[in-house]
């Protein structure tokens, strides 16, 4: 008895807290410090990411070439998407996971604490290479993100090294997955059943899933094109005995569960900030898991509607679009859900609650462009025009991204113990919300009216609104800056923040310090 | 007249000031109808969808509004504490399935139609290049190379000092469009020679892609003569944005003078190298 009472307060003592110095971020295991270090990373690639595509929208500001060259122009719309889906919408969910999971399901840590460390710090290097291509003979990757063959083998001595890093992000994603899968599947507290884990925890479990399924699909995919460049065989080339439309079928196959890796973190955040803010209970809990389920198990039989126009029998395209439709039938549950839930609740506005709102509305117009782009002979037209661009931008951008920074918003004051400036997040959010709607909203109507996607220079009827959509892409990237402000802000000082913060605040999360001590939970708390 | 019908008629001019403004080149909003008529269904099925998703817009968003404006804490409500419903949840799944049938239906229809391409009266074989396409009109043996016209190539370079809002038809005109009859079932077959490219005429409301070593078809029969224009739609590499499709749908006998001609042409130019 005295001997485990000593163990135990020798172990207390010598985990206190973290290691001094910057040794303390590169082998840490502590899944607060490796969230925020995913968190971080997410940001810095953000700006790297938007950087690119302001240069896109540079180029495009006027017709005619002005700026880049029509080769580096393609450089920049391939890696500006690769940057974005893998270096700050996937880290930035998982640093959420790391973050928040452990304590929202009463863990003292992620399950997997090394490996933790493992899947984030490969992440850098994985970038480092793959940005490195931009200074390589041949010029960075230019195909567009999907790497399409036989385009993509036309790449310079950099094609390599994008394969490769390819393959770093992608174990990356696997470890995190599985981590984040042993955690909620082994760290629950006593008393949290399944049907009582908050909705970010189940999305981010089937999320989780999805990554396991699908990363490997991706690394098999760009495998076999690097083979077919450098080894002689020819799994794409139809000189050889391939098939070129096979490669897309697979890169699919990977990449529409990869559309859903990137929302469906989002749906939870939402659904956790909308009651807070509602001051009222989330509409539909188990409709919510189930409908996050559908969406899932959908995502995996709808891929070929990104390539309706490759020339498939009649029979297979019906089939994709009327599975593609079908996801509307889950996703506006979701939709209904959120609005139920404000429904006779009594809402305030603080700035997580707006950015949730945004999310609700601006991913809801993705979703009806979506179901448009579903309908296979209005596809034709629709394809690999600017409607499109418009479409996956409103469902990343206002989705995607604007869950993530009312993720931040809404649990800064759990991470740091201080309020962050709420003035300054309205106008984030104010001034985000007008110009991502001047950047994207036209691009409805270029496209419609005939302008393709990923061409750095125009026929002139195509001017006015692109002159429109640059000037809101300066706005919108510039706006971001305030939130680096607001967040840096926050960090260094401000008003100390209740454990609960939100008034209408519930789950374990805000039952912990703000801060949370270091390891968590030490002792197992109780769900009733 | 009424308060309504004031009301009505203003929400018509309103109406028709928005319906005028596409006439304006510069401020399209909205697909073009195009001239077959695969592509007035198409645009029909389009607005059907438009109308329905502004129609659930009008419902979700709305409801959505009430509550911003009417449940919030400021106004000094108590919030209820109701969270479930099967029947709501029930009633909320189901209505957009018969919704989504609705769309589905008529686009399967028009998706069959437009597969179809029994009954072509011609048959023209669209080759992709990076970056140009070749035509061939393998009845007649004519073919031809048509790449994007000297007037926007020159204007196209940096620097040029050239103000390309000067260049007509810019990046839109070729040197040689594809020349097919008016009212006739033209069958399409379409492939690539290097890597993938896409063949698009917004008006017609085709698109295909052409993939070295497949034979795609797609077909179509246009109402009205003129000239149409429209780009390569898969990225193809540097100069994917110079390889503009331009056809000149003409008159049946025009088309046949215009095809003697090349046949002619070309006869010449064989005679000439031999």
């Amino acid at each position: 008895m005295n001997a485990a009472t000593t163990d135990t307060h020798h172990d207390d003592h010598h985990d206190h807290g973290p290691a001094p110095g910057l040794m303390r971020w590169v082998t840490t295991t502590n899944h607060k410090d490796i969230g925020t270090l995913y968190l971080w990373f997410s940001l810095i690639m953000f700006f790297i990411g938007g950087a690119m595509a302001l240069v896109i929208r540079t180029e495009l500001f006027q017709p005619g070439l002005q700026v880049v060259d029509p080769q580096f122009f393609n450089t920049m719309t391939t890696m500006h998407a690769l940057v974005m889906i893998f270096g700050v919408i996937m880290p930035a969910f998982v640093g959420l996971a790391n973050w928040m999971v452990p304590i929202m399901v009463g863990a003292p840590d992620m399950a997997l604490p090394r490996m933790n460390n493992w899947s984030f710090w490969i992440l850098p290097f994985g970038f480092a290479m793959m940005l490195s291509t931009l200074f390589m003979e041949g010029g960075g990757p230019a195909a567009g993100w999907t790497l399409y063959p036989p385009l993509s083998l036309q790449g310079g001595s950099g094609f390599p090294f994008l394969i490769f890093s390819i393959h770093i992000l992608g174990i990356s994603s696997i470890m995190g997955a599985i981590n984040i899968v042993a955690t909620i599947m082994n760290l629950r507290a006593p008393g949290m059943t399944f049907m009582k884990m908050p909705l970010f925890v189940w999305t981010w479990f089937i999320t989780a899933y999805l990554l396991i399924a699908v990363m490997p699909v991706l690394a098999g995919a760009v495998t076999m094109l690097l083979t077919d460049k450098y080894f002689g065989t020819a799994f794409f080339t139809a000189g050889g005995g391939g098939d070129p439309v096979m490669f897309q079928h697979i890169f699919w196959f990977f990449g529409h569960p990869e559309v859903y890796i990137l929302i469906l973190p989002s749906f939870g955040v939402v659904s956790e900030i909308i009651p807070t803010f509602s001051r009222k209970r989330l509409f539909g809990y188990s409709s919510m898991v189930y409908a996050t389920a559908s969406i899932a198990f959908l995502s995996f039989i709808v891929w070929a509607h990104h390539m309706f126009t490759v020339g498939m029998p009649v029979s297979g395209a019906l089939f994709f679009m009327f599975a593609t439709m079908l996801i509307a039938v889950p996703t506006g549950v979701k939709v209904f859900n959120w609005v139920a839930t404000m429904w006779r609740g009594a809402m305030t506005f603080e700035t997580p609650m707006l950015y949730a709102l945004g999310f609700v509305i601006m991913f809801t117009i993705g979703g009806f462009s979506g179901v448009m782009l579903a309908l296979v002979p209005v596809d034709f037209q629709y394809h690999d025009t600017y409607f499109v661009v418009a479409h996956f931008h409103y469902v990343l951008v206002p989705g995607s991204i604007f869950a993530i920074i009312g993720a931040v918003y809404y649990w800064l004051p759990k991470w740091t113990g201080k309020m962050y400036d709420e003035k300054w997040g309205k106008i984030h959010f104010w001034t985000s919300t007008f110009f991502v709607n001047l950047l994207f909203f036209p691009m409805h109507f270029v496209g419609l009216a005939g302008m393709p996607r990923r061409i750095p220079d125009y026929a002139v009827q195509f001017a006015d609104f692109n002159a429109i959509a640059t000037i809101g892409a300066f706005g919108f990237g510039f706006s971001q800056l305030i939130f680096v402000y607001v967040v840096v802000k926050c960090i260094r000082g401000g008003e100390k923040a209740t454990d609960q913060v939100w008034e209408g605040a519930e789950g374990l999360e805000w039952t912990l310090s703000s801060p949370p001590p270091y390891h968590s939970f030490t002792e197992q708390p109780v769900v009733k | 007249m009424t308060k309504t019908n004031r009301i009505a008629s203003a929400l018509a001019g309103l109406v028709a000031a928005a319906a005028s403004v596409p006439a304006l080149a510069a401020w399209d909003l909205n697909m073009p109808k195009g001239v077959t008529d695969i592509s007035h269904k198409v645009w029909d099925m389009h607005m059907l969808a438009f109308w329905i998703m502004c129609v659930v817009a009008v419902g979700v968003f709305g409801a959505m509004a009430i509550s911003i404006v009417r449940h919030r804490k400021s106004r000094g409500v108590t919030p209820s504490t109701f969270h479930e419903s099967t029947a709501v949840e029930v009633v909320w799944t189901i209505i957009p399935f018969v919704i989504l049938i609705v769309l589905a239906l008529p686009a399967a229809r028009t998706l069959i139609v437009q597969e179809d391409d029994s009954g072509a009266e011609m048959t023209i074989k669209i080759t992709g290049y990076q970056w140009k396409w070749q035509y061939e009109y393998p009845d007649s043996g004519v073919s031809f190379f048509s790449t994007l016209s000297d007037a926007s190539r020159e204007a196209r370079v940096r620097g040029s000092g050239i103000d390309v809002t000067t260049v007509e038809n810019y990046l839109l005109d070729v040197d040689n469009p594809l020349v097919i009859p008016v009212d006739t079932k033209v069958r399409l077959l379409l492939t690539a020679n290097d890597v993938i490219h896409s063949w698009w005429v917004p008006d017609f409301a085709i698109k295909k892609d052409a993939i070295p070593g497949f034979i795609n078809t797609m077909w179509t029969k246009v109402n009205e003569t003129g000239t149409y224009r429209g780009q390569c739609t898969e990225l193809c590499g540097r100069d994917h944005g110079f390889m503009p499709v331009v056809v000149e749908v003409v008159e049946k006998d025009e088309y046949e003078q215009w095809l003697a001609a090349r046949v002619a042409e070309q006869d010449e130019q064989r005679l000439a190298a031999n």
